[in-house]
């Protein structure tokens, strides 16, 4: 394939990602940088207003943001440097829970207690994900041929329901007495509330998560089982090796990058954990790194929101994720090498 | 009410078709369904005349909280036609921006004296007086929102939350109706001795905007100052710590889940007969008696919210309708006419417990009495005119629920919620 060639086929998705991916991210770290704020002034204003026993007349000084002539409010954007980011952060305040050696200090901060939540719930359904993921596709490639089809589909179906919808649905199965949660009094014979601590809550999510991905995790699965050497593993049965060694020494190593790509794409997904805390109204007990962007994002009674807070928590969410991927990449990379050697 | 009288003409045709069916022939049968067909299109152009005064051909949209006042009200405007009514509990994240659009999303917006502010500070509300002088000249004087003498918005009732109560629980176990906070924690323990409800209090404590809103209360109802000199936050005080302490007495003899608990999930615990005592907002009254989904009918009964140490533990609001600034002006009239059909007086007789009304014709009933009371007690407007109030609502919202669950002091809590405050105002420029 000639250049030319070559660029007139990649071009139109290379503008794309241009487009949508790169530009979008170069104004978020901007903004992080940058703070927006109306410009106010202080004025006399009377206000008449409905009470339960007729109207009352206030004259108040009120801070108001100024309307330009163009119907819109003035505003003054300003550089602050890092301010953003160390009001996500709040370094100061880990440094001294720190020298305190508090945890629950340290856990009092929304951007540590939420990367708390979004590292753990990242790296315990990962293993859960690959192992579910694997009996699923282990099942499926054992079943019978004339029932095959119909337990690939039911096995996928949870990933066919949107997320939200999904934890919505958990949400009220187990909410107050949903009935989930009578069933668990009913069979422990004792009073359970599942939204009221923590680790319930999380409990749920991980389940959740692992009940909605495992199904991707197979299907890949599944696809690689078909192309396994059946030489090597006749041969290997000739040998002597129980199921278990056969697994281990012969279809593992086979599907290997298929493991890599099932934990890469899920360690960027799970690291945006988002719609189960949303789902589950979570907040009180258990916050992400998504939900934090999300609620900078929300304004509040009077209008205001703080987008340059959000554009430096998914700067570092972004951050995150980079990190999280590099010890899988140079796993990659080094096998890569390797196999050139 | 035209629905029953098509139903009932239908019925009779029906009725006389089974009954007569031998003595009549086919087509005086079809003669008869004709009539009743002529009858029933005369009562239903009859019966729109009768609820809208005109024929709306302009298409109206209107976005608002959702409860039933809300629902009384854009019923009676969805009679005029062409109205698109869209009620959402979450309204108030996406009216700003919808208001703002130009053209706006919405033409009509259902707000209170809290959500009316970030509108009126961004100009995306127009003023109302040629209107109100076109076709608001039955309104009550104390309907319009004036704000330095331009009309912004026209109430339709006025809103409060006052405690609820099952007075068959409270005879029961012959307690008096609790007038403080203090008193109905005493009230919860005696009937939590007993296995007459899941849990005697009830809250609205759902993390967030709700769990602010109930912080709100409680401190105005102690006599605290939300802000000192220069937007600068004073809640971390005696009064803040004694009102934090108050909500987690009241949280012991709640559901364990109250932090997921809104406005509807408590109405809905309550109307299930869950619960014995709730701080609630007066618009949820009526429900209580609504058979159709309320299992304790005449059961509950309004009383003023406990007090705090200088008046109720409670807010007053006041609800009503605000028009967009980013609209033709042919479109604001016909949005105004037909906000005027909804908040007329046809509509409050027919839903008359349903709110506090502010619309002529309005009698206060056993419904409204808690509210009433809360407001004779003197409770305080909602503050939404200090302009930190946003900020430190949300820094309320998102700041109590560590304390309740105990993994805060009460003075560690309200220092980090005034640390969260001070960041967003900063940030805003209030500071």
């Amino acid at each position: 394939m000639n250049q030319k060639t070559f660029l007139a086929f990649i071009g139109p998705s290379v503008l794309m990602m241009v487009l949508f991916i790169a530009l979008p991210l170069a104004t978020v770290l901007k903004q992080s940088f940058y703070v927006t704020q109306p410009v106010y002034q202080t004025l006399e204003v009377e206000t008449c207003s409905p009470t339960f026993t007729g109207q009352v007349c206030l004259k108040e000084i009120k801070t108001i943001p100024i309307i330009g002539d163009n119907g819109k409010v003035i505003t003054q954007t300003n550089f602050v440097g890092f301010v953003n980011y160390q009001n996500v952060i709040e370094f100061p305040r880990a440094i001294a829970a720190f020298a305190n050696k508090s945890w629950s200090q340290f856990m009092a901060i929304d951007f540590w207690k939420a990367l708390r939540f979004t590292l753990s719930f990242t790296l315990i359904t990962l293993p859960l994900v690959l192992l579910f993921g694997l009996l699923i596709a282990l099942c499926i490639n054992n079943a019978a041929k004339s029932i095959r089809g119909p337990v690939i589909f039911i096995s996928l179906l949870p990933m066919i329901i949107t997320p939200v919808i999904g934890a919505l649905s958990i949400r009220w199965l187990f909410i107050g007495d949903g009935i989930l949660t009578s069933f668990l009094e009913w069979w422990l014979v004792r009073d359970i509330a599942m939204f009221a601590q923590a680790w319930t809550i999380e409990l749920m999510m991980m389940m959740y998560r692992v009940w909605h991905v495992a199904p991707f995790a197979a299907i890949v699965f599944y696809a690689g089982l078909q192309t396994v050497n059946q030489d090597t593993v006749e041969s290997a049965i000739i040998d002597g090796a129980s199921r278990w060694q056969k697994l281990r020494y012969v279809i593992l190593p086979h599907l290997m990058p298929l493991i890599v790509f099932v934990t890469l794409i899920h360690l960027m997904d799970s690291y945006r954990v988002f719609e189960e805390v949303v789902g589950f109204s979570s907040q009180a007990h258990v916050i992400s790194l998504q939900w934090l962007t999300y609620d900078f994002l929300t304004s509040d009674l009077m209008g205001n929101r703080s987008i340059g807070r959000a554009s430096a928590s998914s700067m570092l969410t972004m951050i995150g994720i980079v990190l999280l991927l590099i010890p899988v990449l140079r796993g990659v990379w080094l096998d890569y090498k390797g196999k050139r050697l | 009410m035209q629905s029953y009288a098509i139903k009932s003409i239908f019925v009779a045709n029906d009725f006389y078709v089974r009954e007569f069916k031998f003595r009549i022939t086919k087509e005086q049968n079809m003669f008869l369904r004709k009539i009743a067909t002529t009858i029933a299109i005369s009562l239903i152009s009859t019966s729109v005349w009768a609820s809208c005064a005109f024929e709306n051909d302009t298409e109206i949209k209107l976005l608002s909280n959702s409860y039933d006042a809300w629902k009384a009200v854009t019923s009676a405007m969805e009679e005029c036609g062409n109205v698109t009514t869209v009620l959402d509990i979450d309204f108030k994240d996406k009216i700003n921006e919808a208001f703002a659009a130009n053209p706006s999303l919405y033409q009509i917006g259902g707000i209170s004296n809290g959500t009316m502010v970030p509108l009126l500070n961004a100009g995306s509300i127009r003023p109302l007086d040629d209107l109100v002088a076109k076709y608001g000249s039955h309104l009550n004087p104390s309907q319009l929102i004036k704000i330095d003498g331009k009309i912004m918005a026209i109430a339709m009732s006025v809103n409060n939350q006052h405690l609820m109560y099952r007075e068959d629980v409270l005879s029961e176990f012959r307690i008096a109706v609790p007038t403080t906070h203090a008193e109905m924690v005493a009230a919860a323990a005696i009937i939590a001795k007993y296995d007459v409800v899941d849990y005697p209090i009830g809250g609205t404590y759902k993390a967030g905007w709700n769990l602010g809103e109930e912080f709100v209360n409680n401190y105005l109802g102690n006599g605290g100052e939300f802000f000192g000199e220069g937007n600068a936050p004073s809640i971390n005080n005696a009064t803040g710590i004694a009102t934090l302490n108050t909500m987690k007495d009241l949280t012991a003899y709640m559901d364990p889940e109250y932090l997921v608990g809104d406005s509807t999930y408590v109405q809905q615990q309550f109307q299930q007969g869950k619960i014995a005592m709730a701080t609630l907002w007066g618009t949820r009254a009526a429900a209580m008696d609504n058979a159709e989904e309320s299992q304790v009918v005449g059961k509950v009964i309004m009383a003023s919210a406990p007090m705090g140490t200088t008046r109720p533990a409670s807010t007053n609001w006041w609800d009503g309708v605000v028009f967009a600034t980013n609209m033709t002006d042919e479109q604001a009239d016909a949005a105004f006419r037909v906000a005027m059909e909804g908040l007329d007086t046809e509509m409050v007789q027919a839903n008359n417990d349903t709110g506090v009304w502010l619309v002529e014709g309005f009698v206060a009933g056993s419904a409204a009495a808690g509210a009433i009371a809360t407001a004779n007690n003197g409770a305080a407007p909602y503050p939404s005119s200090l302009p930190g109030m946003g900020a430190m609502h949300t820094a309320l919202g998102n700041g109590i629920a560590a304390f309740l669950t105990g993994d805060k002091d009460a003075a560690t809590a309200l220092a980090d919620i005034e640390a969260a405050y001070t960041i967003s105002a900063t940030e805003s420029g209030l500071m």
